[in-house]
Parts: structure tokens; C-alpha cells; sequence
């Protein structure tokens, strides 16, 4: 039988100076960057190719884009300050931001829903024209990505006590990747909130 | 490893994490796709060869169905599986077998690793490649069979396309996620996990080979994902992402809102494909080079060159895909960037190809079975790469495109290119997995029919190429043009069941060794890498103790040394 | 008909005035890379006899020094940078960009469907009648509006393309319904019909006969049997056809 372990999953590595999970967690973020890159050069030339394209300030409802854009921005801060938290110990701090962090994750996707009931009411579908495909497959896989996320956090949040107990530093370590990832999902959004809101 | 308490079958051999198990299920899955590929082609050679004759045997059976009326395959199943044919090849099975078998089994070993480093998530990734494999045949039970536009999916035609192509929509997005997870998994293993004293110049140029394909996997996919996305929704949803104004289909105006762009489709599955096609032989080379290096006992010719030609490679691939799309109506400007992106890219491929054939300079070459096929990848490799260049001059690119010139060019590449690196892979490191060499007269066989046999498939297509036979024509001989080749199909098409008929004897080896193999040491090949360091077969955790490395991986035929190998390891 | 005989397993004759630089270029490219191939070969071979594993022979460490691959890598680069820029550009520029005068030109349009090509000719007014999806009919597959006096002397065929020799042919090539392609093999002429796009084509023929439209891009069940048929007239020849073509059109 080996005695061998799989290093760096809790200590950084001496020359990357990261760990495994936080590594994993850039890179799978750079294969995101991709994934959206390409979402965005197809609404670049699906628009560019359209003369009629509206300008999407005239069909989308602006003030609760807004109002999204900044609840998820405050995510983010909570994120960290949940990290934070586990940094100085205070896994009670902890819990609480997670929570704000899942239910202000939660509140985007409650009012995007009310963005997509008003426009189904309408008569608004994705099929409506490229303008609406582009809106609805964008802010749905943005969406889909949010919903991950909550998920992953629900998770820490509901099975953490064990994990922090087992293994403190292994625990925020993945917080601080599933928080790199709930800001990258945010940044997204900063992106796609101005793209096709605003232009 | 801490506390170990035994697992039972299910954990051990089925939901294994451990990459060895893991690489071994990878590896067998991708072989039967790669059968159940090949037999689709074997088909579709009868009509190539006796276009509008029926199936011998099989015609009794199909008779009376309506997917062969008559035990005629007429365009619907042809086209159907065409598609299939190429997607289960590219994405079914080279890949997973490359990089999901070979890949997954060598790399930890190699660098002196116990595992990846995130074992569950290797799991994960073999199921979620599995799904997708399930997904993929499932769709050959729909009423309309599987997915008939070609494995490039080009909309309308793919848009308008029956069920199958939703499942081979739904069935890539499972095995883009798989690739996604596992080329996280690789990369961070081969950067994070290499033992002491193995930096990056001292890594087996295997590895080398995997870290490139790794990061091709992880940037080149995405774009295929969202192109996959965009066409369910058109087919599921009704959006008009890839279908333009005005179209009109068997008389009937199509009821879309219009306004997509089919071309777009195009760029954003060249973007991944083209690095796709990388991914398909840079392992291939890689595993040619240990066994080359190892059966030449001395040092590989231009180690840090080859490392920097890969590297280079890796980054020039996702600059040339739209050399695939000279014919849909460019300029100027863009041809002539991707024109001079394409030349560019082939230099890496002959110092590459170079670097190996002068490694042979000055060797001591051992005829093993192995190294029969890495020797036979290496002319062949040269006829595929070379082939590609007339492909990738937008003017010669006129009339070759979409002929067989196309087919056999890239065959070339995957079939006796990169398989054969895969045969020469699966004889050579066979011993280490099960501790039992396979059969030299039966592997010796194998080999020189099915390299005649190849040759004999794919030679011609040139011809045929040059003669003007357009791809994916059900109907061979249709055109005078084509009807003047036809000869060549049936040379081809008995090639392809003598080819078909040899692997049997790969088959047969491969299991029967298994139990009646002559029992292999822990390093038959006397060789230098640290995959050879362990038990045989090696156990849980691979090294009784942490490797620590104190050399690089080619030395061999060292001056004044006992042996003429020194393996990594040794101080 | 056709005689099957100009047909073989090399490149068909070339009947066009330009393709001979595309003719050009797949040969001397092919020179070049038979030349590699045969350099690597016969190094390759050399290689597997001299240094195989015998008794008496041991490999040698060190490198084989010599400066000889860096020279031959080098000359690769410089010939593939020839050919990409001596003749590969000129040529799709002059393929792809330089146009011949619509006056001076047979001027038709293509419009791919599944499974045929239909051909139309702007008639005696040289200017092309309007065509609207929503008027396509069996009858009038392009969907030509009639109550465009342009309309009228319009000469539409399904999969019969003529032209005359000797003069070149500007075409507009389009798609009704997937992607096609159009291909003359004799002709070196290949470009693909995209829906929603309207892409311009030229060829200029120098032989007379008949001859076939391949397709060149999968379209469906019928992509094999989509075969149309060229015929490359003498003016005469083709002067006759279009009076034939005339006659036949609703006055």
C-alpha cells in the first residue's frame, strides 16, 4: 500500500503559491470567459448584422435591471465578507453573510422571473425575434450560472459546520473558490446589464 | 492515502476514482465507440463500393424496414451515418481514448503523482462522457435516426433536421462538460502535483503533449457549447439565431422571425474544431515519442524545441479555423490572415514530425511491436500534415474543398496517424496495467495488415480528390466525373473489411493475453519514465513512496554507465 | 452528352481562363510536398538500417550536431511564404475580387434549393426582375414577381445553366432554403450558396460542351442527386437557346 497524498489541497503550493481547488477554480473561470466571450461575439454579430435591432432601453425595463445589478454587486460584498468572516474565525459571521449571499442571490432570480412573466404576458418570446433570443438565451444562461451558484453555496452553508470542524483552512479555501466564482458570475453580469440594456 | 478500509466491487471497479481505473474505463469505452464507428463505415463502404445493391446478409433482416427498403441504404441512412461515424470517432473515441485512457493512466504516473488532483471530479467527468455516449446511440432508436447533417452540424440544414439532432445537441453538451472537467483536472495536476525534483523541462514529453491538449480542451470547447445552446434554442424554442429571412423549404415559407446568421454557426464550431483536431494528435505524437525515445535508447532529438513547437501550436490553433470556411463567400482580408495563420501553424508540425525521425540518428533501434506502429505514424503523419497544406491555400482550397482530397488528408492524421500512435501506446504500456505482455505474432500481424489495409482506404482518396468526387455523396458514381473513380471505391472498400477483419486479431490479443500472457517484469522495456518505478500492476496510490527526481526523462545510452538506461528516479 | 473520357483520376481538363493559376498552385504545392515527403523518407529508411540494434552497435548519447535541419527548416519557411504570397494571394485575389464589367458579361443568378439550381437571366433588359419569398410556387420556384415589367422577359431554368464560350459569366449566387454549394469541376469554379447572403461568383470558359453541376456542401437527402447541367455554347449556339427561351415565356 502507497503512503502517498494528494498534496496542496489545503497549503498552497511553494512556486504557484495556490491551491489545487483555487487553481482548478481560474481556470474553470477562464473556460467561463470563453463561454461568454463567444455568447457576446454572437449578439455582436447577430446586432451588427441587423439594421432594426432596438435599442434595448426601449423594450427592457431599466430601473429593475438596476435594481438587480445592484443586488448582486452586494452579493458579492456579502461573499466576501462570509470569507472574511472565516478568516477571523467568526464562523457565525460566516453563516450569516452566506445567508444574505444566497437570499440576495435568490432575489436576482425572483426578479428576473417578474422581467420574463412581463414579457411571456406580452406576448414576448425568444422566438419573437433575434433581439428577444439574444435577451432571453443571455440573461438565461447568465441566469443558469446564478442558480449554480446559490447552489454550491447552499451547500457550504447547510454541510460547513463539519467540513470547518474537520478541516478549517480546507473549508475557506473553498469558500474563497466558490466566491471567486460567485464574482465572476457577477462580472458577467456587469457586462450584460450595460450590453443589452443600455445600447 | 490515511485510513483505507476495502471497497467493495461497485466502488472499486465502477465508481472508481481512482485514475487508473478510471483511464482503463475511458479507454475501453473509447474502443468500443471506436468499433461501433468503424462498423458504421464498413456499411457505408458496401454502398460506396455496389452503389444501389443490397446488403449481403444483413438484406434479409432489413428487408422489410423502413430505415433500408429493400436492404438498400439510401441517402437518409448514409448521411445518418456519416454524421455519426465522424462525431463517435472524433468525440466518442479518439479522444476519450487519448486523452480520458492514455492520458488519464500515465500522467499522474509519469510525474510521480498518487492521483489527480481531484479524483472525484475524474469520475464525474467519465460519467458525464458516458451519458453522453448513451445519449449519442440512443438517438440511432428515433423514428428519423440519429443526427444526418454531417458531424459540422451546419445550419439551416441542421436547424431543420429531425429529433436526432437535438440528441446530438443535448449529447454534446455532456461530453463538452466532460472534456471542460477533465482538462481542469489535468491541468491543475500536472502544474501542482509534480514530484521533487521534476520541474517542467524534466516532465516526459507525454506529459508535455497533455498539458497543451489540456489547455486546447479547456478554451477551445466553450464556443461550442454556445453554439450548441443557440441551435436547441432555434429547434426547441423557435429563435432564429442561425436561420436568415426568407427562407423557404419545400415550397413553404419558413414561419421564423429571421434575421440569424448561418455562418456564425460556422465560426463558433470551426473555434473549437480546429483545436479539436490538435487535441486529436498531440497526444498521439506524444505517446509516439516515448515509445520512439525508448526504442532508440538515446535521448530525444530537441526536447526543449519540440516543448516550444507545442506550445507555439497550442496557441497558433485558435487563430486558423476559418481556413474550414474559404468557401462561404470572404474577402480578401480575411482569407489572406488565415491563409498566412494556417502556413504558419504547419512549422511546428515539421519540427515536430523532424525532431522525431532525427532522434532515430545515431540510435540503437529495437524492432518491438510498439515501435513497429510509432515508426509506421511517422510517414503517415507526414502524408496527413503535408496534405494540409494545398487545403490551407484558399485558391487550391477552390476546388478541393469538400472533396475527398479533404477525407483522405485528415484520415491520414487520425487513422493511421494518430490510431496507430494509440496501437503503439496500448502494446507498449499493456505490461505496466496488467502485467502480462501481449502476443508478438498476433500484434505483428495486426499490424502489417492493418497498415496495408489503411493505406489501401485512404491513398486513393486523393484521387478521387483530385478528380473533383465531392464528400458525403450517397450515391458514388452519380456525376461523370465521380463515375470515372468508381474503381477506387472498390478497392477501398475491400481495404477497409480486411482492415476491419485484422483487428480481430487485436481483439483476440488483447483479452486472451490477459490470462495467457508471458508474465511482464515491473520495467520490460527497460525504460526511464516513472510510470515504470511502480509495482506492476500499481497499486493505490501508485509509488510505495514518494518519488524524488533526479534527472530528466531521455537518459539513455549514457557514456560511461552500466546500463544503458537510467531511470528518472535514480540519483 | 459529355464523353466520360475526359474524365480520369487526375484533375479534369481545365476549360476556364483563370483556373490555370489554381492548377498551378495545387502542383507546384504538390511538388513541394512530395519533395519533403521523399527528403524524410529516404532519411527515415537510411536511418532504420544503419542504426538498428545489433551486436557491436551502441546509439550515441549526444546529439547528432549539425546545423543541417535548421537550414532545411528555414528554406520550408521561405518557400511556404512563396507560395502563400507569390501565388496563393494573387490568386484569390483575382479570383475573388476582380470582376469582369457587367456589360461586358453573361450576367445570371443561382439560387441554390433543395434539390436543384435554379437559373435565372435578367433577359433582353439586362436588369433582373424582382423576386419576393412569398411568391414561391411550385410553378415559380424563385418566387419571380410578375408585376415587375423587369419581370417580364426574365429567363428562369431549373438546373440548365448555358452561357457562351469565350465571354465571361458574372454571377450572383444565393440559397432558398440550407447551404449548398456550386461546383464545376471542368470549370475550376466552387462557392458556396448561403441562405440570407448574395454572393458574387465570375468564371470565363474557353471550350465548348456539356458538362456537370456538383453540389458541394451536404443538404439533405437529396445533396448526391442535386446534378444540374452546364452547357458552354458557341454565341450562335447560345443566341438559339435564349431565342428557344424566349419564346416560352408568358407574354
Amino acid at each position: 500500500m502507497s503512503t502517498a497524498v494528494i498534496h496542496y489541497i489545503d497549503q498552497p503550493h511553494p512556486v504557484t503559491g495556490v491551491t489545487n481547488s483555487k487553481l482548478g477554480v481560474w481556470l474553470f473561470i477562464a473556460s467561463e470567459v470563453m463561454l461568454f466571450g463567444a455568447l457576446f461575439s454572437s449578439y455582436i454579430v447577430l446586432r451588427i448584422g441587423d439594421p432594426a435591432w432596438p435599442h434595448g432601453w426601449t423594450i427592457l425595463n431599466v430601473p429593475l435591471a438596476t435594481l438587480n445589478t445592484m443586488i448582486l454587486i452586494t452579493s458579492s460584498v456579502t461573499m466576501v465578507m462570509s470569507w472574511a468572516s472565516l478568516m477571523m474565525n467568526r464562523f457565525d459571521r460566516f453563516r450569516l453573510y452566506m445567508i444574505l449571499t444566497i437570499l440576495l442571490g435568490l432575489g436576482f432570480m425572483v426578479v428576473k422571473g417578474f422581467e420574463y412573466a412581463h414579457k411571456f404576458e406580452h406576448g414576448h418570446f425568444p422566438r419573437t425575434d433575434n433581439f428577444y433570443g439574444i435577451y432571453f438565451t443571455l440573461t438565461g444562461l447568465h441566469g443558469l450560472h446564478v442558480l449554480g451558484g446559490i447552489l454550491v453555496n447552499f451547500y457550504f452553508l447547510v454541510t460547513g459546520k463539519s467540513l470547518w470542524t474537520k478541516s478549517p483552512k480546507m473549508f475557506a479555501g473553498r469558500i474563497e473558490a466558490a466566491g471567486l466564482y460567485w464574482h465572476f458570475v457577477d462580472l458577467v453580469w456587469i457586462f450584460l446589464f450595460p450590453s443589452i440594456y443600455l445600447l | 492515502m490515511s485510513e483505507h478500509h476495502e471497497l467493495g466491487f461497485i466502488r472499486k471497479y465502477v465508481f472508481s476514482v481512482d485514475h487508473k481505473v478510471i483511464g482503463i474505463q475511458y479507454a475501453i469505452t473509447g474502443l468500443l465507440f471506436l468499433l461501433f464507428g468503424f462498423c458504421l463505415m464498413m456499411i457505408m463502404r458496401w454502398q460506396l463500393a455496389y452503389p444501389g445493391e443490397a446488403l449481403p446478409l444483413v438484406a434479409s433482416w432489413l428487408e422489410h424496414s423502413n430505415k433500408m427498403p429493400g436492404g438498400v441504404m439510401g441517402p437518409d441512412l448514409y448521411n445518418a451515418f456519416g454524421a455519426m461515424h465522424g462525431t463517435i470517432m472524433v468525440f466518442l473515441g479518439v479522444v476519450p481514448l487519448a486523452v480520458g485512457g492514455f492520458g488519464n493512466y500515465l500522467v499522474p504516473l509519469q510525474i510521480g503523482a498518487p492521483d489527480m488532483a481531484f479524483p472525484k471530479l475524474n469520475a464525474a467527468s467519465y460519467w458525464s462522457y458516458f451519458v453522453g455516449g448513451v445519449i449519442m446511440l440512443g438517438s440511432f432508436f428515433l423514428p428519423e435516426g440519429p443526427a444526418q447533417s454531417g458531424w459540422t452540424s451546419y445550419p439551416p440544414l441542421s436547424n431543420l433536421a429531425g429529433t436526432g439532432q437535438t440528441f446530438w445537441l443535448v449529447g454534446m453538451i455532456y461530453l463538452v462538460a466532460s472534456s471542460l472537467l477533465g482538462s481542469v483536472n489535468f491541468l491543475v495536476t500536472i502544474i501542482q502535483l509534480r514530484a521533487k525534483g521534476l520541474s517542467f523541462f524534466r516532465m516526459p514529453f507525454f506529459v508535455w503533449a497533455q498539458f497543451v491538449t489540456a489547455f486546447l480542451l479547456l478554451l477551445a470547447f466553450p464556443p461550442l457549447q454556445a453554439a450548441a445552446v443557440f441551435q436547441l434554442m432555434d429547434r426547441v424554442v423557435g429563435t432564429s439565431f442561425f436561420l436568415p429571412s426568407g427562407l423557404v423549404v419545400g415550397g413553404t415559407p419558413l414561419a421564423v422571425a429571421g434575421g440569424g446568421n448561418p455562418i456564425l454557426w460556422q465560426h463558433l464550431f470551426w473555434f473549437l474544431a480546429h483545436p479539436e483536431v490538435y487535441v486529436l494528435i498531440l497526444p498521439a505524437i506524444g505517446l509516439v515519442t516515448e515509445v520512439i525515445v525508448n526504442n532508440t535508447r538515446k535521448p530525444l532529438y530537441g526536447y526543449k524545441t519540440m516543448v516550444y513547437s507545442l506550445l507555439f501550436l497550442g496557441f497558433m490553433s485558435f487563430v486558423v479555423w476559418a481556413h474550414h470556411m474559404f468557401m462561404t463567400g470572404m474577402g480578401t482580408t480575411m482569407s489572406n490572415f488565415f491563409q498566412a495563420t494556417t502556413m504558419i501553424i504547419s512549422i511546428p508540425s515539421v519540427i515536430l514530425l523532424s525532431c522525431l525521425i532525427i532522434t532515430l540518428w545515431g540510435g540503437s533501434i529495437r524492432y518491438t511491436l510498439p515501435m513497429h506502429f510509432a515508426l509506421a505514424f511517422l510517414p503517415m503523419f507526414a502524408i496527413g500534415g503535408l496534405t494540409g497544406l494545398p487545403l490551407g491555400l484558399a485558391a487550391a482550397d477552390i476546388y478541393l474543398h469538400d472533396t475527398y482530397y479533404v477525407i483522405g488528408h485528415f484520415h491520414y492524421v487520425v487513422a493511421p496517424g494518430t490510431l496507430f500512435a494509440l496501437f503503439a501506446g496500448i502494446y507498449h504500456w499493456y505490461p505496466k496495467a496488467t502485467g502480462r505482455m501481449m502476443n508478438q505474432v498476433l500484434g505483428k500481424l495486426h499490424f502489417w495488415i492493418s497498415f496495408l489495409a489503411i493505406n489501401g482506404i485512404f491513398m486513393p482518396m486523393f484521387i478521387q480528390g483530385f478528380a473533383g468526387v465531392s464528400r458525403r455523396l450517397a450515391i458514388p458514381n452519380f456525376y461523370a466525373h465521380s463515375e470515372a473513380v468508381q474503381g477506387t471505391n472498390v478497392f477501398m472498400s475491400i481495404s477497409a473489411w480486411i482492415l476491419g477483419a485484422a483487428q480481430l486479431l487485436f481483439i483476440i490479443n488483447f483479452f486472451m493475453s490477459m490470462k495467457t500472457g508471458k508474465k511482464a517484469t515491473d520495467n520490460p522495456w527497460d525504460a526511464t519514465t516513472l510510470e515504470w518505478a511502480t509495482p506492476t500492476p500499481p497499486p493505490h496510490g501508485n509509488f510505495l513512496q514518494e518519488p524524488v527526481v533526479h534527472r530528466g526523462p531521455y537518459e539513455y545510452s549514457v557514456p560511461g554507465k552500466a546500463t544503458d538506461y537510467i531511470p528518472q528516479q535514480v540519483s | 452528352m459529355d464523353s466520360p473520357s475526359i474524365y480520369g483520376w487526375w484533375l479534369p481538363p481545365n476549360l476556364s481562363a483563370h483556373g490555370a493559376i489554381i492548377d498551378q498552385l495545387i502542383i507546384v504545392m504538390h511538388v513541394f510536398m512530395v519533395a519533403l515527403f521523399v527528403g524524410w523518407g529516404l532519411f527515415f529508411v537510411y536511418c532504420l538500417i544503419r542504426f538498428r540494434q545489433r551486436t557491436g552497435h551502441k546509439a550515441r548519447h549526444d546529439l547528432p550536431h549539425s546545423k543541417v535541419p535548421k537550414f532545411i527548416e528555414v528554406a520550408v519557411v521561405l518557400f511556404e511564404a512563396a507560395i502563400l504570397v507569390g501565388l496563393s494571394y494573387p490568386a484569390w485575389s483575382k479570383l475573388r475580387t476582380a470582376f469582369p464589367n457587367k456589360e461586358n458579361a453573361t450576367n445570371i443568378r443561382i439560387v441554390a434549393q433543395q434539390f436543384a439550381w435554379n437559373i435565372q437571366y435578367p433577359g433582353r433588359d439586362g436588369v433582373f426582375g424582382r423576386t419576393d419569398p412569398k411568391m414561391v410556387s411550385d410553378s415559380n420556384p424563385i418566387g419571380l414577381d410578375l408585376n415587375d415589367p423587369s419581370a417580364k422577359d426574365d429567363i428562369t431554368t431549373l438546373s440548365q445553366l448555358h452561357f457562351p464560350v469565350d465571354k465571361p459569366v458574372l454571377a450572383e449566387l444565393s440559397s432558398k432554403d440550407v447551404i449548398h454549394s456550386f461546383f464545376i469541376p471542368v470549370l475550376r469554379v466552387k462557392q458556396d450558396a448561403v441562405p440570407g447572403m448574395k454572393i458574387p461568383i465570375w468564371w470565363e470558359a474557353t471550350k465548348t460542351g456539356q458538362f456537370e453541376i456538383a453540389c458541394a456542401q451536404l443538404c439533405g437527402n437529396g445533396h448526391t442527386t442535386m446534378r444540374g447541367f452546364v452547357s458552354i455554347d458557341t454565341p450562335e449556339e447560345y443566341a438559339a437557346w435564349t431565342a428557344e427561351r424566349e419564346k416560352e415565356l408568358t407574354p
